[in-house]
């Protein structure tokens, strides 16, 4: 067998390796959250110093809990929360050795169809969430929902849109699909981190009108992270992947003028590139207008991260446009 | 404070120290939670009502309404709404399936008609579009300079004095440190300064303030959206596109009347096209030969000669898919190719009334083509044939004659033939992709339509002596679409400065750091206080306050004590 295919297999049994490790994981970020019982105090912005003795903190603009309780961390819900964090390290390492692999089998950068790009997107998103963690952004409980949206993508790749190794059209050969393609790829990963903050955001903010004292003490909400912190994790997230993007689409429109003359033409790609910019925009806008910041503002970011999954998913399946991905 | 539309940081600290003792400042919740509101740009939503009666009143109020941040956001979300529509109907000039609004509009006689009546079909150059971004444009440029105005100022004043109660900053530090109150001072002066800083030092604190560059990032970035559109406009106004199919071994130049297709802005200086032709000598195409994605196409490539000037010297070029030849400001890309059998036809006289390649349009991946052949020089009567190429063909009982790959292995073509009057003398324009078959009859053969398959050689004989048809050979077409877009330099330079005003807006952190030194105590130490405060968004640099007073003279490591905001777990 010609090594190209040994190496297109390879990459293969690494994601389903890579997918049975992330679905380990998502269980055991399910099972720590379930087990810590109590609200931890204070989303305890774990501080690490770093070299010059700072510290890689987000501060915690709470004030004290009334009865100054103290962190009493379940011991157990900890090292529970070890092991997820482990699994999706290793998951992670695995994943990218299979888009390695793939790139290596296929001599190209591995987004060139809907399965690669998924692939690539995917390990783009554990990624941003592995950033954020080691950075001590309180981000474990997106641990969960990041991981089950990573699992479920990469299931679908490895089914629905799995394209064996091989060129690609003439359209997509360019230097600048390289460049376009995979800002879009990190763009996606921030903002799937910034989603799943942003969507927790929302639902603790929604507890904490519910309950009594303007805290959520119950249920699921109430072992969250305080909205603010939340809030602050989304928006962090957000300002580093809406730079990326409009990078994204400005070398998006330079690779059109390479190939069709145009730098815009509205193709239905374009467009929700366009839409999904413009949603981020107003995201980040409200975020200072009084009456949109929190909740009205949460919702253009999730409306913004729809719109880019509409245009990968919807765009490429139902409408037709001149971007070769279409009809996968 | 009245002074609030997008107010400029600086100034609303500035406006609320010199109105009142700087001790008061942040002392009480309310205060230095509205001044936290003045303080981070734009809060302020929506202006109040205009108390007054006077026109002028109601016009100043209307001018803040659309320039405040809430007008912003909701511009820009019914731009992105706006922007819905367009990708799923069908557009006139975006299409590449040209026919597609009419279509929508026969299949829908009622709702389509009232979609084209409001521009559903043309969504981006509809007036309610431009309306939009046209406001957002105002709104924005009313929003923005004001602010790069108060930037202007504020970059020259001093940053403001220290508020009293500095542990109610976002970040407060406290450490006893031995040394002199004025040599701390310095250290600490200079440690901002070494930073950039702008350090004012008073008797007992020090001041400072740093990231001027965000809001200068952010002008930058609003600005640069407005070049960009004007680039757009320049684009489309007097910019043009075009397409044209060209045969192996034919020319093309660059004037109006050869154009296949050609769509002009409302400026565009029709009569002035850069004057150039274009030659294919050769089209050559390659395509997977193996493995599942067998038949893909993997490299096409156009050899031209050029001629940049009527008469210039002749010039070998090479167009590729991503690689256009620019000749001036217009470009000409390769978008599409496909097949031009070569056929020649003698009519019943026995003369040769036609001869050379007719373009047949691929309708699959692997080329299946079809096409008409227009003869109206036949005697007795003019003949015309309608049929398939097929580049390597098979005739699959359920789907009929199809293609199995793009490239030339088993190259037919297939045939029905018709005579009678192909209607080309009454002037209207006509497709050469069709046949108006209104004056013509089909050829039978008895009960069954004539209808053959040829190879490249093989001549096909009509029935009646009413002609031959010979299937000589095959050529290649090539599609080009041809564009100037004089608008294009303008918005580059503008899509950069974009990105780059961006990039800072959003890295950069304005923020204000204040060190306050208390007397020192009997043992000769100093209780030194330092505080931030972040002027946007986003949290004073982590590590900053730390590393300032690890910098202090007599600092003992690790000796500062964090205020509750920023304990450690
Ligand atoms: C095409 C439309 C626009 C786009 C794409 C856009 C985009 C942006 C972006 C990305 C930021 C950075 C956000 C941040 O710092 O968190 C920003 C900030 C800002 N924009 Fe716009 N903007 C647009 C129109 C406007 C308009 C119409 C206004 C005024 C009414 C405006 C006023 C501002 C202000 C005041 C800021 C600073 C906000 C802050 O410091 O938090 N912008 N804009």
């Amino acid at each position: 067998m010609p090594i190209p295919n040994l190496l297109a297999e390879l990459s293969d049994r690494l994601i389903y390796s890579a997918i049975a490790v992330y679905a380990l994981a998502m269980l055991a970020y399910a099972y720590q959250a379930a087990r810590r019982s109590h609200p931890v105090p204070e989303d305890a912005p774990r501080l690490e110093p770093d070299a010059a003795g700072a510290h890689a903190a987000v501060p915690d603009p709470q004030p004290p809990t009334a009865g100054g309780r103290p962190a009493i961390r379940d011991a157990a819900a900890r090292r529970t929360e070890r092991i997820a964090a482990a699994l999706t390290t290793l998951a992670f390492v695995l994943h990218v050795a299979g888009v390695v692999a793939r790139g290596l089998a296929v001599g190209r950068a591995p987004w060139g169809n809907m399965y690669e790009f998924t692939t690539a997107a995917t390990l783009a998103a554990t990624a941003a969430y592995l950033v954020f963690l080691r950075r001590g952004q309180p981000v474990r409980d997106l641990g969960v929902w990041v991981l089950a949206l990573v699992t479920l993508c990469l299931g679908l790749a490895v089914t629905v849109l799995y394209t064996p190794a091989g060129d690609l059209v003439p359209a997509l050969n360019s230097y600048w699909l390289v460049i376009h393609v995979a800002a879009a790829i990190i763009a996606g990963g921030v903002f799937t981190v910034g989603a799943a903050a942003t969507g927790l955001y929302l639902t603790r903010r929604r507890a904490d009108a519910r309950d009594a004292g303007g805290q959520a003490t119950r249920g699921y909400a109430g072992r969250l992270p305080a909205g603010a912190t939340l809030e602050r994790v989304a928006h962090t997230a957000h300002l580093f992947a809406f730079p990326v993007w409009t990078f994204a689409v400005l070398a998006g429109a330079i690779w059109a003028e390479d190939s069709w003359g145009r730098y815009w033409g509205w193709d239905p790609k374009e467009t929700w590139a366009f839409i999904t910019w413009v949603l981020y925009a107003a995201y980040l806008h409200a975020q200072s207008t009084a009456g949109w910041r929190g909740r009205k503002a949460g919702w253009l970011a999730l409306a913004g991260y729809a719109a880019f999954w509409f245009n990968f998913v919807g765009v490429n399946l139902f409408i037709t446009g001149l971007h070769s991905y279409a009809g996968v | 404070m009245t002074e609030s539309i997008g107010a400029w940081p600086g100034n609303a600290v500035a406006e609320a120290t010199a109105s009142r003792p700087a001790e008061d400042t942040l002392e009480d919740t309310a205060l230095s939670h509205r001044l936290e509101e003045a303080a981070r740009p734009g809060v302020m939503a929506v202006p109040p009502r205009p108390t007054g009666q006077g026109l002028v009143a109601w016009a100043r109020w209307a001018w803040r309404t659309l320039t405040s941040m809430r007008t912003a956001v909701l511009l820009l979300l019914a731009l992105a709404l706006a922007a819905v529509p367009g990708s799923l109907l069908p557009q006139r000039g975006v299409a590449f399936d040209p026919g597609a609004v009419t279509r929508f509009l026969a299949d829908n006689p009622v709702v389509g008609p009232w979609l084209d009546r409001l521009g559903f079909f043309e969504v981006y150059s509809s007036p309610w579009f431009a309306a939009i971004y046209l406001l957002l444009m105002v709104s924005m440029t009313g929003c923005v300079l004001p602010r790069a105005a108060r930037l202007w100022q504020s970059a020259r004043a001093e940053p403001p004095r220290a508020p009293t109660n500095l542990a109610r900053l976002d970040d407060h530090r406290r450490a006893t440190v031995a040394a002199e109150p004025a040599q701390i001072l310095q250290a600490a002066a200079s440690h901002l300064r070494a930073r950039r800083f702008r350090v004012v030092v008073d008797d007992d604190s020090v001041r400072a303030e740093k990231g001027y560059l965000r809001e200068a990032g952010n002008l930058v970035f609003h600005l640069s959206l407005l070049a960009l559109l004007f680039g757009v406009a320049i684009g489309s106004l007097f910019g043009f596109e075009g397409r044209v199919i060209v045969v192996e071994g034919a020319s093309f130049t660059n004037t109006r009347l050869q154009y296949d297709e050609f769509t002009p802005g409302p400026l565009t200086d029709a009569a002035g096209l850069s004057p150039f032709s274009v030659t294919l000598d050769d089209f050559t195409a390659r395509f997977e030969t193996a493995g599942p994605q067998r038949g893909s196409a993997r490299d096409f490539q156009a050899d031209l000669t050029v001629l940049r000037t009527p008469g210039g010297p002749a010039e070998k070029v090479t167009v590729e898919v991503n690689h256009p030849l620019q000749v001036e400001g217009t470009k000409m890309f390769l978008t599409g190719h496909g097949y031009a059998p070569v056929v020649s036809v003698i009519d019943g006289r026995g003369q040769t009334v036609f001869s050379g390649p007719v373009v047949f349009v691929p309708f699959d991946g692997n080329l299946s083509s079809e096409g008409v052949i227009k003869v109206p020089d036949g005697q007795p009567t003019q003949l015309g044939f309608e049929g398939f190429f097929l580049p390597t063909a098979s005739v699959d009982p359920a789907a009929g004659p199809r293609s199995l790959y793009p490239d030339l292995v088993d190259p037919q073509l297939l045939l029905t033939a018709y005579t009678g009057d192909l209607g080309l003398g009454d002037g209207a324009p006509q497709s050469v992709f069709r046949l108006d078959k209104t004056d013509l009859s089909q050829v039978m053969v008895g009960d069954e339509p004539f209808a053959r398959a040829l190879r490249p050689g093989e001549l096909m004989t009509l029935p009646g002596g009413q002609g031959t048809l010979t299937f000589e050979s095959v050529s290649r077409f090539a599609n080009f679409q041809i564009a100037h877009d004089p608008g294009k330099e303008l918005s580059l330079v503008a899509a950069v400065a974009l990105l780059l005003g961006l990039t800072v807006s959003l890295a950069v952190r304005r923020r204000r750091v204040w060190v306050r030194v208390s007397a020192a105590s009997a043992g000769g130490a100093a209780t030194v206080e330092a505080a931030s405060y972040a002027l946007t968004r986003r949290e004073p640099v982590p590590g900053e306050l730390s590393s300032l007073l690890a910098a202090l003279p007599g600092a003992e490591p690790g000796g500062a004590d964090a205020s509750p905001h920023d304990r450690e777990d």
